[in-house]
C-alpha cells in the first residue's frame, strides 16, 4: 500500500493500541491504586506500538526515491554507462517516469536504447515496490515488537505520566531543532553546490566581474568562457531597484508611521491600519502584474510624452532619450518594489515609535513644544536606531523580492545608474537559470546558487545587525 | 495668537511654527493618502481588468453528422472541428469558397470544445451519426473579446484578431440568437489549457489547496511544539537564545533562497518529484515555520503567569499545566497566527518557481506525485502569455487568489477579536 496510507493505517492502530492500554490501566486501577491517571498508560504504550514505526515510515517517504534511484544506477548497462552524463541522467528519469506511469522527457531514444529503458523500466517499478514492502514490514515489525514489549510492563506501579512526558520533552525539542537544522541545511545545500560552480568559475571572477553572459556557457564547445559570470551587473541592477525602492518607501512608511501613532484618532487608526495590512498581505506576483501592466506603462506614456515635448527645442537629445524609453525599466519595479515595502516599513516604525516612553512626549509638550516639533525633535532621534533598523531590515526585502522584478525590471544585465534603463537583478536570473530545461552540471544551473549564497549572505547580515539594532533599542526603553 | 503678551516677533514665530505643525501634519496624511492611494488603484486596475473573465459567451447550433464525412474506423482522427464549421457558415448562409478559407476562419470563431462534443457524443451512441444534433459550446477567445467590446470594429482590421467578415458572421449570430452570455461557469470547473476559452483555475486552485494541506499538516505542529519549548520548556541559556536568534533570521530569509534548499535538498538529493504540490507544500512549510513560531510564542507571553501558577498550585505537572491550561487559552492568538502565515504561504511564488512549478499542466493532477500548477505561479505563467484573452483571465485569477486570502484573513481577524482573550 502507498506509504501515506501505511501512516494513517498506523495512525488508527495506534488509537486502537491507547484504547486497550486505557482499558486494561483502568481495570488494574479497580484493585490497587495506580501511579498515573488510565489515559496515560494508554498514550504510553500507543507510544512504543506506534512511535518508531511511525519513524521508520517517515525516512521510508523521505529517503525512498533517493533509495530506488541509487540501486537502479549501481549497475549501469554498457549502453547507458557510455552515455555522457546529462543524457544518462534523462535516461533514468526517464525509465523511472515510465515505472510510475507519468510522461517522459521528449528525447528520442534509439531502438536498443528504448528496449533496455522498458527493461529498466520494470526493474524500477520491481525495485520500487519491493523498497516499499521492505520498509513497510519493517514498520510492522517495530510496531509488533513496542507492543510485546511494552504491554507486559503495563503495571499499576509504572510511572506513566512521567514516562510520557519524558517523550513529549523529546518531541518539543526536536521541533524546535527544525528551525536550526533549516538554516543549516540553507548553508550546506547552497555552499555545496555554490563551491561546485566556484569550481569552474573563480569566485574572485565572480564577485567581482563586470560581464554577465550566462547564455555563452550554453554552448557545449564554450564551456563558461571566462568573465560571462561576473555577477556586478546584478548586483549594481539590484542596488539600484533597492535604492528607488527606498526612495518611495522610506519617507511613505515613515510618514504613515508617525501620523498613525502621533496623530491619528483611535477611531482612524482602526480604519487605516487593517487597510494597510491588507496591502502588506498582497502577494508579489500580483504587485509584478500591477507593475508589468500598469506602472510600467503609465510610466512609459508620461516619459513618452515629456519627450515629445521636449524634442525639437533646445533639450532635443534628451527629448529623443525620452521617447525610446520602454516598459521595462529599473523604475517600475523600484516604485512598485517601494509600494510594497510601505506597511511593512510603517508598521515595524510604528511599533518603535510606540515603544518610546509617553514621559519623553510628555516633557516635551510641558515645554510648550508643537506636535510637529515634538516628533522631530524628540520621538525620532530617540526612536533613530530602531527606525535604522526598520529600514535595514526593509533593505533586505528588497534585495531579496523576486516577483517584481522577475515580471518589471527587464533582462539586460548591465551597469548603469540610469532608472530608466532596464536593469537585472540577482534574484531575477536565479529565477531565468532554474526555470525551464536545466542540466544540473553546467556551470549555467550552478550560478544560480552562486547568486543565492551571495544573496543569503548579504540579506543575513543585514538581518542581524538590524534584529540586533531593534533589540538593544527596545531594551533601552524597557 | 491674540495674546497681547507676545511681542510682534514672538508672534510671527509662533504663526510660523503653527504652519510648520500643520504642513508637517499635512505630509503625514498625505503618506497615508499615497498608501491607500496605491492600494485602491491597484485593486481597481485588478478588478477592472478581471471582472469580465466571470462574463463569457456560448453558442448554440446543430450541427448535422454527415456520415460520409466521418471515417467510423478512426473516430479521433476525424476533423469535427471542420464539420462544424461548414454547418456554421452554412446556418450563416455563406458559401465556402475552394480553398476552404471561410470554414477555416469560421473555425476560429467557435471553440474546439465542440469537436470533442462530438466525438464524446458518438462515442456513447454512434447512431446519432446521420442525425441532426444541437450543441452549446463557449465561442473562441476572440469572439467572445468582441462580444464584450474589447475587440471594436472601429480598429483597422490589420490590427484586430479578427477579420471583417468575421465581425460580420458575429453580429449576425447574435442577431438569431444563436449566441448568449452567460457566467463562466467553466473558469471555475477547467484547468490550464493553450486556449484561453477552455483555461480555468480549477486545476490551480486543486494544486494550492493540496500544497497548503501539506505545509499545514507540517509546519503547524512543528511550529507550535517548538514554540511550546522555547517559551515553556527551555532553559534560558545559550541553546535558546542560539535556537531564537535563528529562528528570527529565518523569518527574514528571502523567500527564494527557500527555492533553493527544496530544489537541493528535496529534489536533488532526496529524489522528490519535480513540480508536485507535496514538494511545493514542504519548502512553504520550512519557509512559514519561523512566522508560526513567533506567532505562536507572542501569544503563549501574553498568557499570565497566575494560570500557570494556579495549574502547579493544584497538582498539575509542568507538561500537564502547558497542555492543559496555557496552550487552549493562547489557541486563538496561535490560530490567527497560523491563518495569517497560511496566507501568505498561500500567495507565494518564487520558491515554487525554483521548483519547476511553472510546468504547463492540463487537467487535475492525478496523483500525489504528479506535477500540478498553484495559484499564484498560473497568475505568472497566464501573465506572460500573449493573446489578449489571457490578460483578463490573469486578472481573474488573481480575483480568485485575493478573494481566498481576504476570507483567510479576515477569518483571522475575526478569531482574534472575537476569542482573544485579555487579561
Amino acid at each position: 500500500m502507498p506509504t501515506p496510507v501505511a501512516l494513517v493505517a498506523l495512525l488508527i492502530i495506534s488509537l486502537a493500541v491507547y484504547w486497550l492500554g486505557r482499558g486494561r490501566a483502568r481495570r488494574m486501577g479497580a484493585a490497587q491504586s495506580l501511579h498515573s491517571l488510565p489515559g496515560y498508560y494508554g498514550i504510553w504504550i500507543a507510544l512504543w506500538t506506534g512511535a518508531p514505526a511511525a519513524l521508520m515510515l517517515v525516512l521510508l517517504l523521505a529517503g525512498g526515491p533517493r533509495l530506488e534511484a541509487v540501486l537502479l544506477t549501481a549497475n549501469p548497462p554498457a549502453a547507458v554507462a557510455a552515455m555522457p552524463s546529462e543524457t544518462a541522467q534523462a535516461f533514468w528519469s526517464d525509465a523511472r517516469a515510465l515505472a510510475d506511469g507519468q510522461t517522459t522527457t521528449r528525447i528520442a531514444w534509439s531502438p536498443e536504447e528504448r528496449k533496455i529503458l522498458s527493461q529498466k523500466a520494470v526493474e524500477a517499478a520491481a525495485l520500487k515496490s519491493r523498497i516499499q514492502l521492505a520498509g513497510q514490514a519493517a514498520a510492522l515489525v517495530l510496531v509488533l515488537a513496542g507492543f510485546l514489549l511494552a504491554w507486559p510492563q503495563l503495571s499499576p506501579k509504572l510511572r506513566a505520566r512521567n514516562r510520557v512526558e519524558g517523550w513529549t520533552g523529546i518531541v518539543l525539542l526536536f521541533c524546535s531543532a527544525a528551525a536550526v537544522l533549516t538554516t543549516l541545511g540553507i548553508i550546506v545545500s547552497l555552499l555545496y553546490e555554490s563551491l561546485r560552480f566556484f569550481h569552474s568559475v573563480p569566485p574572485l571572477d565572480f564577485l567581482f566581474g563586470l560581464d554577465w553572459q550566462p547564455q555563452i556557457a550554453m554552448r557545449e564547445d564554450q564551456v563558461a568562457a571566462k568573465g560571462a559570470f561576473g555577477a556586478v551587473p546584478l548586483f549594481v541592477g539590484t542596488f539600484l531597484v533597492m535604492i528607488i525602492a527606498m526612495c518611495v518607501a522610506a519617507p511613505v512608511g515613515l510618514f504613515c508611521a508617525i501620523y498613525l501613532s502621533e496623530y491619528a484618532g483611535h477611531r482612524t487608526r482602526s480604519v487605516i491600519k487593517p487597510m494597510l495590512e491588507i496591502l502588506a498581505g498582497v502577494p508579489t506576483v500580483v504587485y509584478g502584474f500591477f507593475a508589468a501592466l500598469t506602472v510600467g506603462p503609465a510610466l512609459r506614456s508620461s516619459f513618452n510624452y515629456i519627450g515629445s515635448w521636449l524634442v525639437q527645442g533646445p533639450l532635443d537629445p534628451l527629448g529623443q532619450y525620452l521617447m525610446s524609453v520602454q516598459n521595462e525599466m529599473a523604475l517600475t519595479a523600484g516604485v512598485v518594489m517601494g509600494i510594497m515595502l510601505i506597511p511593512y516599513i510603517s508598521s515595524l516604525s510604528d511599533d518603535i515609535i510606540n515603544a518610546v516612553p509617553q514621559s519623553l512626549r510628555d516633557g516635551s509638550y510641558a515645554m510648550g513644544a508643537t506636535r510637529s516639533e515634538t516628533v522631530k525633535r524628540v520621538i525620532l532621534p530617540a526612536a533613530l536606531p530602531g527606525v535604522m533598523g526598520a529600514m535595514l531590515l526593509a533593505v533586505s526585502r528588497a534585495i531579496g523580492e523576486t516577483m517584481i522584478v522577475t515580471m518589471a525590471s527587464g533582462a539586460q544585465a548591465r551597469i548603469t545608474a540610469n532608472p530608466l534603463d532596464s536593469v537585472s537583478t540577482v534574484t531575477f536570473q536565479m529565477v531565468q537559470l532554474l526555470t525551464g530545461d536545466q542540466e544540473f552540471d553546467s556551470p549555467k544551473t550552478l550560478a544560480a546558487f552562486g547568486l543565492g549564497l551571495t544573496l543569503f549572505l548579504v540579506t543575513l547580515t543585514l538581518n542581524v545587525i538590524a534584529l540586533q539594532v531593534v533589540q538593544k533599542y527596545r531594551q533601552a526603553y524597557d | 495668537m491674540t495674546d497681547p503678551s507676545l511681542s510682534p516677533a514672538g508672534a510671527a514665530r509662533l504663526k510660523a511654527r503653527h504652519s510648520a505643525e500643520r504642513r508637517f501634519r499635512l505630509y503625514g496624511q498625505l503618506a497615508i493618502l499615497v498608501a491607500l492611494g496605491f492600494l485602491a488603484v491597484l485593486l481597481a486596475r485588478v478588478v477592472h481588468q478581471g471582472y469580465s473573465t466571470f462574463w463569457t459567451h456560448s453558442v448554440t447550433m446543430s450541427v448535422y453528422v454527415d456520415p460520409a464525412r466521418i471515417d467510423r474506423t478512426d473516430l479521433e482522427g476525424n476533423n469535427f472541428d471542420y464539420l462544424a464549421a461548414g454547418d456554421l457558415l452554412k446556418r450563416l448562409k455563406v458559401r465556402d469558397d475552394a480553398l476552404g478559407l471561410a470554414s477555416g476562419e469560421a473555425m476560429d470563431l467557435v471553440s474546439r470544445d465542440i469537436g470533442f462534443a462530438l466525438l464524446d457524443r458518438i462515442k456513447a451512441d454512434p447512431k446519432v451519426i446521420g442525425t441532426t444534433v444541437t450543441l452549446t459550446v463557449p465561442v473562441k477567445a476572440n469572439a467572445d473579446l468582441y462580444y464584450k467590446g474589447q475587440i471594436r470594429r472601429e480598429t483597422p482590421a490589420e490590427d484586430r484578431k479578427l477579420s471583417d467578415r468575421q465581425i460580420d458572421w458575429l453580429d449576425q449570430m447574435k442577431r438569431e440568437g444563436m449566441v448568449r452570455g452567460h457566467f463562466n461557469t467553466g473558469f471555475f470547473t477547467r484547468s490550464d489549457s493553450t486556449e484561453p476559452e477552455q483555461a480555468g483555475v480549477l486545476g490551480a486552485v486543486v494544486g494550492s489547496a493540496l500544497m497548503l494541506l501539506v505545509a499545514a499538516l507540517i509546519a503547524v505542529p512543528t511550529g507550535v511544539l517548538a514554540a511550546v519549548w522555547l517559551e515553556e520548556f527551555a532553559p534560558k541559556g545559550r541553546l535558546s537564545s542560539f535556537i531564537e536568534v535563528n529562528i528570527n533570521n529565518l523569518a527574514a530569509v528571502p523567500s527564494i533562497v527557500y527555492g533553493l534548499l527544496g530544489l537541493v535538498l528535496f529534489i536533488n538529493w532526496l529524489g522528490f518529484p519535480r513540480s508536485a504540490p507535496p514538494t511545493g507544500g514542504m519548502v512553504l512549510a520550512l519557509m512559514s515555520l519561523p512566522t508560526i513560531i513567533i506567532a505562536t510564542r507572542a501569544s503563549l507571553k501574553s498568557v499570565p503567569p497566575s494560570i500557570r501558577e494556579a495549574a502547579l498550585g493544584m497538582g498539575a505537572s509542568r507538561t500537564q499545566t502547558v497542555f492543559h491550561h496555557v496552550l487552549p487559552q493562547a489557541m486563538p492568538g496561535v490560530m490567527t497566527g497560523v491563518i495569517l502565515a497560511l496566507a501568505h504561504a498561500l500567495g507565494e511564488t518564487a520558491p515554487l518557481l525554483m521548483i519547476g512549478m511553472v510546468a504547463f499542466t492540463p487537467g487535475l493532477p492525478e496523483t500525489l506525485q504528479s506535477a500540478a500548477s498553484v495559484l499564484p505561479v498560473q497568475i505568472f505563467i497566464w501573465e506572460n502569455a500573449a493573446e489578449a484573452a489571457f490578460h483578463e483571465r490573469t486578472a481573474g485569477a488573481i480575483m480568485v487568489l485575493l478573494a481566498f486570502m481576504i476570507v483567510m484573513n479576515t477569518a483571522a481577524v475575526i478569531l482574534r477579536s472575537r476569542f482573544e482573550k485579555r487579561w
